[in-house]
């Protein structure tokens, strides 16, 4: 089993921390992983993405350049990542922010209008979870309970009382994808 | 077994050497290993240790140097350009037989180069660095965990060699995050610092620590001493991986993160149904001349592959000694090489190796 993927949007739309969530989850389930954020110069506002590699063999390259499944929550992240989509592989794109049709045809597009049910959940910062939801019920990689273990170890635990909130909106993410 | 963690590189090894007694650490702020200060400056004061950020790099070994001689548990960390204003210190704290930990996460080069990872400070690393005729322990850590289990030994190694220590990472393992277990070392027989300089208050006799020797003779000397303690060094103290390469036609020559991909690389060949092994230096000084040249008897072909223009190259071809061809294939500035030009490279080699 391998997964490569790479997760990408705005600073503070919370990619990284999609990233943390499915490592860990992977950690959970004995599985090899690894994370490692895009670090170039950049500044508030642009545009940050993250490779995950989840395998049950050891991993090699951590850096993601042709990826089986990619997730992105901005225009930009759509531009630059759905070409290196790898034929047969998953696109998850935040229909809300993004403004166009992903064009690839040899891959499964599932739109997520995720800052839309974000808000309808009542909180715009569980975007991410929509669409992390999405793309977990479209590819299995790692279990739906892994994943809800993982937040505890990824939010602080002051925030722990999100985390129904956070495991609602994977849910719903889950729902456009099943 | 003990609870596995997700860390970062940079702060795993921060982690591992405030484990491994570190209780002083002096550096200057540089990407990509900035996590190393920053979780520093939060974790010694825990512990009783002291973390200071230094006017510079100039500065910041210079400290090194005198806690060090304190017979303290003392380590920096840097990024190319800063290792560089690090290298007269360094050679210093060489001179005058000091234990330490120097970290380099490194960055493309020359100059000020960029933010992104590069192999190419290897040649400083290995060959000495600062002036003068020395050489320090350099390992080369191609996991998180391993970067862990290396730093949990190298204060040991420094104090049992009396020289510097040197974790030679790049930015990926700087920067990436994967499972961590903090486990003790094999126990080790460190010797008595009798050279500390704590202060001669109950009437024994000063200790002067020093790397100034006018008299030749006398440096020469002093040199030699330096140089046999670095020969033991290379008799006990080498690491290297080596994975198949007893029925391999072509072998892999990589460190660090370029191990990693190469062991894809290896992988992908080896169900193409091409013999090839893979040889990964983790101590890149003292270097695993021996073990390649080991396999340089049955093995074809060598195919060095590194993120620089060529350096741990020549170390390979020394090593092979003219046993078979030593081909190269390297990224430069901070690109990294794909598994997929390396095994376009390896299938080149092999048709030559058909011809023949």
């Amino acid at each position: 089993m391998l997964e490569e993927l790479i997760i990408s949007g705005f600073g503070g739309q919370g990619v990284m921390v999609m990233g943390q969530l499915l490592s860990y989850a992977g950690l959970f389930e004995g599985k090899n992983v690894s994370w490692i954020p895009s670090y170039g110069p950049e500044m508030r506002g642009g545009t940050a993405n993250c490779s995950v590699v989840i395998s049950t063999d050891p991993i090699g390259s951590p850096i993601v350049s042709e990826p089986l499944s990619v997730i992105v929550m901005n225009r930009p992240s759509l531009d630059r990542f759905e070409p290196a989509l790898r034929p047969g592989g998953v696109l998850v794109y935040n229909s809300s922010l993004i403004d166009r049709m992903p064009t690839r045809s040899d891959v499964r597009v599932i739109a997520v209008p995720a800052n839309d049910m974000a808000a309808e959940l009542g909180s715009g910062r569980v975007a991410n979870m929509c669409a992390l939801g999405a793309y977990l019920a479209a590819t299995r990689v790692v279990s739906m309970d892994s994943i809800a273990e993982s937040l505890k170890e990824v939010l602080p635990a002051r925030r722990h009382n999100l985390i129904p909130l956070n495991v609602k909106a994977l849910e719903a993410g889950a729902e456009l994808a099943k | 077994m003990a609870e596995r963690k997700l860390f970062k590189g940079n702060e795993a090894v921060a982690e591992a050497a405030v484990r491994a007694g570190c209780r002083y650490f002096f550096g200057y702020p540089i990407t990509p290993q900035n996590e190393i200060p920053e979780y520093m400056a939060r974790r010694l004061p825990e512990v009783g240790g002291l973390f200071l950020q230094a006017e510079s790099e100039v500065a910041a070994i210079n400290m090194v140097y005198g806690a060090a001689g304190t017979g303290a548990r003392v380590m920096t960390s840097s990024s190319s350009p800063g290792i560089s204003l690090k290298q007269e210190g360094i050679s210093y704290i060489a001179g005058a037989e000091l234990p330490c930990l120097i970290v380099n996460m490194v960055r493309g080069g020359p100059g000020l180069g960029g933010i992104q990872p590069a192999q190419s400070d290897y040649f400083q690393a290995v060959k000495g660095g600062g002036h003068g005729d020395y050489y320090t322990i350099v390992y080369a850590p191609a996991s998180i965990q391993e970067m862990v289990d290396l730093t949990m030994q190298a204060f040991d190694v420094a104090e049992t060699y009396r020289m510097p220590v040197m974790i030679l990472g790049d930015g990926v393992l700087g920067q990436m995050m994967e499972p961590v277990e903090f486990r003790e070392p094999a126990p080790r027989e460190v010797p008595a610092k009798d050279w500390a300089t704590t202060g001669a208050k109950d009437g024994r006799a000063p200790r002067l620590i020093n790397s100034i020797y006018l008299q030749p003779e006398a440096l020469f000397k002093h040199n030699l001493k330096i140089a046999e303690r670095f020969e033991q060094a290379k008799k006990n103290e080498v690491m290297c991986e080596k994975a198949k390469t007893d029925d391999a036609d072509i072998v892999l020559v990589a460190y660090g993160t370029t191990a990693r991909i190469c062991r894809s690389v290896m992988d992908r060949a080896r169900a193409a149904g091409l013999k090839v092994g893979l040889i990964r230096p983790i101590t890149v000084s003292p270097f695993p001349y021996d073990e390649i040249g080991e396999v340089a008897r049955t093995a074809k072909a060598f195919l060095t592959v590194e993120m620089s223009l060529g350096q741990m190259v020549e170390d390979v071809k020394v090593a092979v000694s003219g046993a078979a061809p030593v081909h190269f294939y390297g990224t430069t500035g901070g690109v990294i090489p794909t598994a997929a030009e390396i095994l376009e490279r390896v299938e080149e080699i092999a048709r030559a190796e058909v011809r023949k």
